[in-house]
């Protein structure tokens, strides 16, 4: 049993001076075999090995990671965590996830500063008005907490916006899901891999997979850099690169990987304590523990797995941002990056089964994976372990794309009339 | 305290213009040229700031934008504040106002210093290991985290500042106006390149053009003189463009780099007015020098934080640029020769140089020597560990360090100080070239990297291609622009150089303590407290990548990031893990260089300029009528024209009736126009909608709907063959750009072989609808040539026409169900031809319209709107438009995806009408609805896509999706509300006129 | 951001292009004799390389004509631009 981490064992290191804290996971060399491999150490790898250790009872696994665990899109995103969506399906699948957020840290026994201060979304025509009460009822019906606001109450919630009808898109209303919010990427991959390694699953960084290897139409192991593992499940969460792993198992999936940005500004004191989305002028805010302005930009519109996008994008989310907050004028940006998204045709995941016995993918969150992290790697181990489904994963599997029943969460088509 | 610490005059500060400004609420003054770290300094103040997490107090450090601690508020309360601005960096004007930050109730004595008290229980990532009793408290805890966090505090209210982009194109662009950038500049310019050279201090020449030392000549003047003479040069040539304070942001591939321009932060606040407060350079380079100098180092040990420890090179930049000193008794820390120079520097201006502490142990150098003949002790071999003061530093403590560097030995020696510079050597300032995709080495002689690999046209020269020594700069910079810019010869190539500088240095990441690490405070991120023993517990815990390391201690992520202290990072995780510097990766330097203003990246995109107004021609008409309007994509459209104080409800009830009584006329011009022309265009129009165009006549209309190749539903319209080759299509308002894009695309790409030309004329021409029984009427007198006769002029068909001498085309279509005639007619023509209609219909109360009115009429009718009725989900067989798709037709985009196992199935969300039982109910559109309000879970059928009540039919009416809904005609549906369930009978969508009389009434 | 040769402007700036998407992939001539697989492989299954990829390019504010690319994905750099109809000049 690893320290357990609370204020107690923080003043009993005190007086060591923190020499004597363990390893938060090990960093073994791999095994020639395991039961299952999950490829890529993000948040929902860890999380997916985390589950299939605790839940179901398979603890021979080993996560493998091209790099440093968390270092992808867990490490990238700016943490919005939510579960408001339309359909059915990804209603049940987000809000399966925002329940396990509720408790992670005390689950994980780490800090993952899930605070759930709300997320607003914000319509600026007829037509987002009647997109946003339309998700609004939905979410009602489906036991999502969701409120929808007029122009005034927006106001009262985060009084910085710029709610005056004379700006070029006003805000018309939106909605707000009070138990939204946003937790701390890195805590979250760094819980997973603590708790998952403590039931024994081998953390295995810089290790890359070369290629896949297959026995007729099942998998027999992976080759990586660190060597040959054998294995006969596993588990593909390698967000941006899903389709490069892909390809490996000859297999072609439908996703395109595209340049994400995001951008911090210098910390401030308290300015906004809610997350605000605005879809239609494309703009994403919150602000983090440490005061940063967290701002969320678009994708480009081509395939690039360069982890730089174009500045356009960055300056477009930042006229929108001006629009809507135009105090932040005179604040400064620290830091900008890019990540890569792979990004499904109907702007849903796959957590699915494919055509090859043994091999699983998790991929298609396209820019919004994060708050799905608890979520998507407990069903993703659910039907890893056996090698069906959950219910709540059941409707994102590859095959939609065949039958062409596609969970369409782009949201309505474009304004037209 | 406010004693005067300007010691010498200095040509680059002009005495003869005395500044006043405040800094936390009193008045100094300075003088022009002064930067606020040089003001406060020459008035004694070193204690600035306080730090993030242990709120330890913090002086001015640096002299420029790598300061970590120096960071205020400027013009608290005004519309003019700005947090988190490096004192380092703003030059003093009269009346600027600063204040410290991060601290209550002042900087003096602030409560949060009591941290610094509880740091034994604040490691790195003590909140990761904590806060999590009781569960879900978090978010208590946290509002204090937030409030203690952050540094600064946003601007409240707009900011009163313009801001501007410049787009340059040129040869080559260098950046940095050091001796090597001046250098550069003028090779590049005078062989005839266009070049910019930028700098971000408000004068140019670096750290040379203050160097006066006897040690450091070039063509036997002291080197600063000799740059002078190059400066005044280069300024009279034509072809180069200098551009002072302003600093490269950002360097993107394709050699596309952004600037950041500064050109009143320096004025008086009233000097301001109207003038452009920032630019953004966006600057697309054939060629780029690099010569962005380099950083020097501080040195890690205990207590290397307090006021009154500032590095080596910064004591000399104010000594000798500013006249200023830092203290009036001064030591140094060392392990390489610059801290002789600034020594050698002060003790020319009369300051008191106390001792250099020099980590090395045999030190040959003329430095050196000139120090010990100034009677200076000279401690070789030693370190500090640790100092004291708590304001300010009144002493530090050195020992002696072991042969290895590992420890310390001997017994420890006080020395009293009012001032420490420590010098740790220097880092080449490589951010820009790695953002550009470039790749570094280690150069293990003096620890640096340096760059190897360029992923475009361009160099790096002087410091920060790792020439560290000016002989170096000199030897080398010739060398390279030759062959950079391919050139034979340099004004450089025969210089000489003299410098008595040794480049010994003896690199030890870590300096040895007494005391047992855990028991240090030894700062490697000043600003976010990150210290080396919190590294060492990173490392400890697992985390071994630089990035987690960072992460984990926030190392390198504060507004510096980690300009100073990330050299110092790497090398401690390389010394614990034992493995070689570079190996646990260099952290990725991101944009942009230094903060920059968001409202400098948007410019002058803000407010009304924020995105671009398409108007009609007729936009001023409806102003002048007091419509109210809705924005649709781009478009401004009439949404409805309230009179006498109407609300909406009331104005589109009045509207409607009258376009069904009598008339009513709309501006119909934001639909997209495509004018489609070519031998194939009736056979391309069969492929790209879904039903049969190649029977159409000419003169004839038809509506067209259009999928994706996915087979949803993408766009619909009404498309003329005004000819037998030649088409003009109508596409909704918001896709028009997309429809033309997309058809493009197959004609391009998929079909090549068909002979058809699209042009987009949505803007060429406008459109006016005029509808209802007087209709007719109407544009009878309008266009009195036109017979309007169904015999000659049918419904679903073109006319040519002209009114006066304008050309116009007129089709008889309906959005409506009404008698209706929409006119096309030349943008310019089209205000004139909308007052005729007005005038002609003035006896037929013709009342205009908006798009409210025309959404209710047209749902009376169950005629669909792209985008509302449907979203990317919906199939035409869903729409129940089963007839509009062509089953014959060979192939059309999107008809193979409508056999699909799940797109084929019959209980889909279908298109149906519904009917509230109490008919004065308005459904809510976008409520969802359903069968069973019992069954848990409930089960959603589909929800209400558009909701009116409609004064002709005096009746709330609805249109909306249901699943399985074309087989439940008459079924009963629960609307579930909030607070009440609405009940709804399931109807045909066509709700008035189902057989179409009015259309010919 | 690019700079783009656009084989009938010249160089120009990458915003004012549209990127369509891997290229070489030919809508079927019958539609209607495919299995919803090989219709679904064509509609949405996509190889999305790590390395040379042969892409479409719009110059969208230009003179919108549709053009090949050959462009490495993995750090951007442009390797060959040619015509519609046109075999990929690189391998």
């Amino acid at each position: 049993m690893k320290n357990r981490y609370s204020i107690f064992s923080l003043i009993k290191n005190a007086f060591s001076y923190h020499e004597n804290w363990e390893k938060a996971w090990k960093d073994p060399a791999p095994k020639k075999k395991y039961d299952a491999v999950i490829v890529g150490g993000g948040g929902h790898g860890l999380a997916t090995a985390y589950y299939l250790a605790k839940k179901h009872n398979i603890k021979n696994i080993a996560v493998v990671e091209k790099g440093w665990i968390g270092g992808g899109n867990t490490g990238r995103n700016t943490t919005i965590i939510r579960s408001n969506y339309l359909w059915d399906a990804s209603a049940g699948l987000y809000n399966h996830a925002l329940k396990i957020w509720e408790d992670l840290s005390q689950e994980l026994n780490y800090n993952v500063m899930f605070s759930q201060r709300g997320v607003m979304n914000l319509a600026h025509n007829l037509q987002d008005v009647r997109d946003l009460k339309r998700r609004t009822h939905a979410n009602r019906l489906n036991g999502i907490d969701a409120e929808y606001l007029n122009t005034e109450e927006i106001k009262k919630f985060c009084p910085i916006i710029n709610t005056s009808p004379h700006i070029r898109y006003p805000v018309l209303g939106g909605t707000l899901q009070r138990r939204a919010g946003t937790a701390r990427h890195d805590a979250v991959a760094w819980g997973y891999a603590r708790g998952a390694d403590e039931m024994g699953v081998d953390i295995i960084q810089n290790c890359e997979v070369k290629a896949i290897k297959r026995n007729g139409d099942s998998v027999e192991g992976i080759e990586t850099t660190k060597g040959f593992i054998k294995t006969n499940k596993i588990g593909v969460v390698a967000a941006g690169h899903s389709s490069v792993i892909a390809n490996m198992a000859g297999l072609k999936l439908p996703l395109e990987s595209k340049p994400l940005q995001a951008l911090v500004s210098e910390p401030v004191k308290p300015i906004i304590d809610t997350v605000v989305m605005s879809n239609a002028v494309h703009a994403y805010v919150s602000q983090s523990d440490k005061g940063e302005l967290v701002i969320g930009a678009g994708t480009d519109d081509y395939i690039s797995y360069s982890q730089k996008g174009s500045h356009d994008i960055v300056e477009g989310t930042l006229n929108a941002i001006l629009e809507l907050y135009p105090i932040f004028s005179r604040m400064r940006m620290l830091r900008q990056w890019g990540g890569i998204v792979d990004i499904s045709p109907d702007a849903s995941p796959i957590i699915s089964k494919t055509s090859i016995k043994g091999l699983y993918f998790n991929c298609g969150w396209g820019t919004g994976g994060f708050k799905a992290t608890p979520g998507s790697g407990d069903l993703f181990a659910h039907t890893i372990a056996n090698d069906e489904p959950h219910e709540l994963n059941a409707a994102f599997n590859i095959n939609r794309f065949v039958s062409g029943d596609l969970v369409d969460e782009h949201g309505a088509a474009a304004v037209a009339h | 305290m406010s004693k005067n610490l300007r010691v010498k005059s200095s040509k680059f500060v002009d005495e003869t213009y005395r500044v006043s400004f405040k800094f936390n609420g009193s008045r100094y003054y300075g003088y022009k040229g002064d930067t606020l770290a040089s003001a406060l300094l020459a008035n004694n103040i070193h204690l600035v700031g306080r730090s993030f997490k242990y709120h330890r107090p913090r002086g001015i450090m640096t002299s420029g934008s790598e300061e970590p601690n120096a960071i205020v508020q400027l013009h608290n309360n005004s519309d003019r504040t700005e947090p988190n601005v490096r004192a380092t960096e703003v030059e003093i004007y009269e009346g600027l106002e600063a204040s410290s930050q991060n601290c209550w109730p002042s900087v003096n004595f602030d409560i949060g210093g009591i941290n610094n008290l509880l740091s034994p229980l604040l490691p790195a990532g003590f909140y990761y290991k904590t806060f999590m009793w009781p569960a879900s408290f978090w978010e208590k805890y946290e509002y204090f985290i937030r409030k203690s966090a952050g540094l600064g505090k946003s601007p409240t209210t707009p900011d009163p500042d313009i801001y501007e982009h410049e787009y340059i194109h040129c040869d080559v662009l260098i950046v940095g106006a050091g001796i090597s950038g001046i250098m550069a500049a003028k090779t590049a310019a005078k062989n005839g390149l266009k070049t910019i050279l930028v700098d971000e201090k408000p004068n140019l020449g670096g750290s040379t053009v203050y160097q006066s030392s006897e040690h450091f000549k070039i063509n036997n003047q002291n080197s600063g003189s000799w740059l002078e003479k190059e400066i005044n040069e280069i300024k009279k040539i034509d072809n180069l463009d200098i551009r002072i304070r302003t600093s490269v942001a950002a360097f993107h591939g394709y050699n596309f780099l952004l600037a950041r321009e500064n050109l009143t932060d320096h004025l008086p606040i009233e000097q301001r007015k109207n003038k452009t407060r920032q630019k953004l350079l966006k600057i697309r380079a054939k060629k780029v020098i690099t010569a962005t100098g380099s950083l020097e180092r501080p040195l890690i040990f205990d207590n290397n934080d307090r006021p009154g420890i500032l590095l080596s090179s910064a004591i000399k930049r104010y000594a000798d640029l500013f006249g200023v000193a830092c203290g009036e008794k001064n030591i140094f820390l060392t392990n390489n020769d610059s801290a002789y120079e600034t020594a050698i520097s002060l003790i020319q201006k009369g300051i008191k140089v106390e001792a250099i502490v020099d980590n090395r142990e045999e030190i040959e150098s003329k430095l050196l020597y000139e120090i010990e003949k100034n009677n200076v002790k000279v401690f070789k071999g030693f370190t500090i560990v640790n100092t004291h003061g708590y304001k300010k530093i009144n002493k530090v403590s050195l020992m002696k360090l072991s042969k290895d560097g590992q420890k310390v030995i001997g017994s420890k020696i006080d020395l009293s100080c009012d001032c420490l510079g420590v010098s740790g050597g220097w880092t080449p300032a490589v951010h820009l070239f790695t953002q550009s995709g470039g790749k570094l080495k280690f150069r293990e002689e003096d620890q640096v990297f340096i760059p190897s690999k360029y992923s475009s046209d361009q160099i790096s020269i002087g410091a920060c291609n790792g020439d560290l020594a000016l002989e170096d700069i000199i030897k080398n910079t010739p060398k390279y622009l030759k062959e950079f810019l391919n050139i034979k010869k340099t004004d450089y190539d025969n210089v000489e150089i003299f410098s008595s500088e040794n480049k010994s240095k003896r690199n030890i990441w870590l300096l040895p303590s007494d005391k047992i690490l855990g028991k240090t405070k030894s700062f490697v991120d000043y600003q976010n407290d990150a210290t080396a023993k919190d590294i060492k517990l990173a490392l400890r815990e697992g985390f071994r990548s630089i990035e987690h390391v960072k992460r984990y201690t926030t190392t390198g992520m504060g507004t510096d990031q980690g300009k100073l202290g990330n050299m110092h990072a790497l090398g401690i995780i390389s010394e614990t893990a034992g493995t070689k510097m570079g190996e646990h990766g260099t952290t990725t330097f991101r944009p942009p260089y230094t903060p920059l203003t968001f409202g400098t990246i948007v410019g002058r995109n803000v407010g009304e300029y924020f995105d671009i107004f398409r108007k009609t021609p007729m936009h001023e008409w409806h102003l002048k009528n007091k419509a109210e309007f809705e924005n649709v994509g781009q478009w401004k459209r009439a949404w409805y024209y309230p009179k006498n104080n109407e609300n909406m409800f009331e104005a589109v009830q009045r509207e409607s009736r009258a376009a069904r009584e009598s008339a009513g006329i709309l501006d119909a011009s934001t639909l997209g126009k495509i004018d489609i022309q070519g031998t194939d265009a009736s056979e391309f129009l069969n492929r790209v909608y879904t039903n049969a165009w190649s029977k159409l006549n000419v003169g004839k209309c038809r509506y067209g709907l259009m999928l994706n190749e996915d087979g949803m539903v993408y766009d619909d319209g009404v498309t003329t063959r005004l000819a037998e080759n030649h088409y003009i299509m109508t596409t909704t308002t918001g896709g028009a750009a997309n429809v033309l894009g997309k058809l493009e695309d197959y004609l391009q790409t998929e079909w090549p072989e068909l002979d058809v030309y699209l042009t987009s004329v949505t803007d060429h021409f406008a459109t006016i609808s005029v509808c209802g029984p007087n209709s007719k009427k109407i544009i009878s007198n309008v266009i009195p040539d036109l017979d309007l006769t169904d015999e000659n002029f049918p419904h679903m068909s073109f006319k040519n026409a002209k009114i006066g001498k304008i050309n116009c085309r007129v089709m008889r279509i309906s959005f409506t169900g009404e008698h209706s005639y929409e006119i096309n007619i030349q943008a310019n023509y089209a205000n004139s031809v909308w007052e005729k209609c007005m005038d002609e219909g003035k006896d037929f109360n013709i009342t205009p319209y908006g798009t409210e009115t025309m959404h209710l009429l047209r749902a009376e009718k169950g005629f669909i709107i792209v985008g509302q009725d449907t979203d990317a989900t919906m199939t035409p067989i869903d729409l129940q438009m089963d007839w509009i798709v062509g089953k014959k037709k060979y192939d059309f985009i999107g008809k193979r995806s409508l056999y699909r196992s799940d797109t084929i199935k019959d209980d889909r969300k279908q298109l149906v009408g519904l009917l509230t039982d109490n008919p004065n109910e308005i459904l809510e559109e976008g409520a969802q609805i359903v069968a069973d309000i019992n069954k848990s879970p409930i089960e959603m059928l589909g929800h209400v896509t558009s909701s009116y009540y409609s004064p002709n039919l005096k009746k709330s009416i609805a249109l909306g999706v249901v699943r399985g809904g074309k087989n439940m005609m008459g079924k009963k549906l629960i609307i579930p509300m909030e607070n009440k369930t609405i009940n709804v009978t399931v109807a045909d969508p066509v709700f008035l006129d189902k057989e179409n009389k009015r259309l010919n009434a | 951001m690019f700079i783009i040769n656009c084989p009938f402007c010249g160089e120009r700036e990458q915003s004012e292009f549209k990127a369509g998407g891997e290229a070489h992939i030919e809508r079927p001539k019958q539609p209607t004799e495919l299995s919803d697989d090989e219709w679904a492989e064509y509609l949405f299954m996509r190889k999305n390389i790590k390395g040379i990829q042969f892409e479409r390019w719009n110059h969208m504010h230009g003179c919108r004509k549709w053009f090949n690319m050959a462009r490495d994905t993995s750090n951007d750099e442009i390797k060959a631009i040619y015509k519609i109809g046109e075999k990929p000049p690189i391998k």
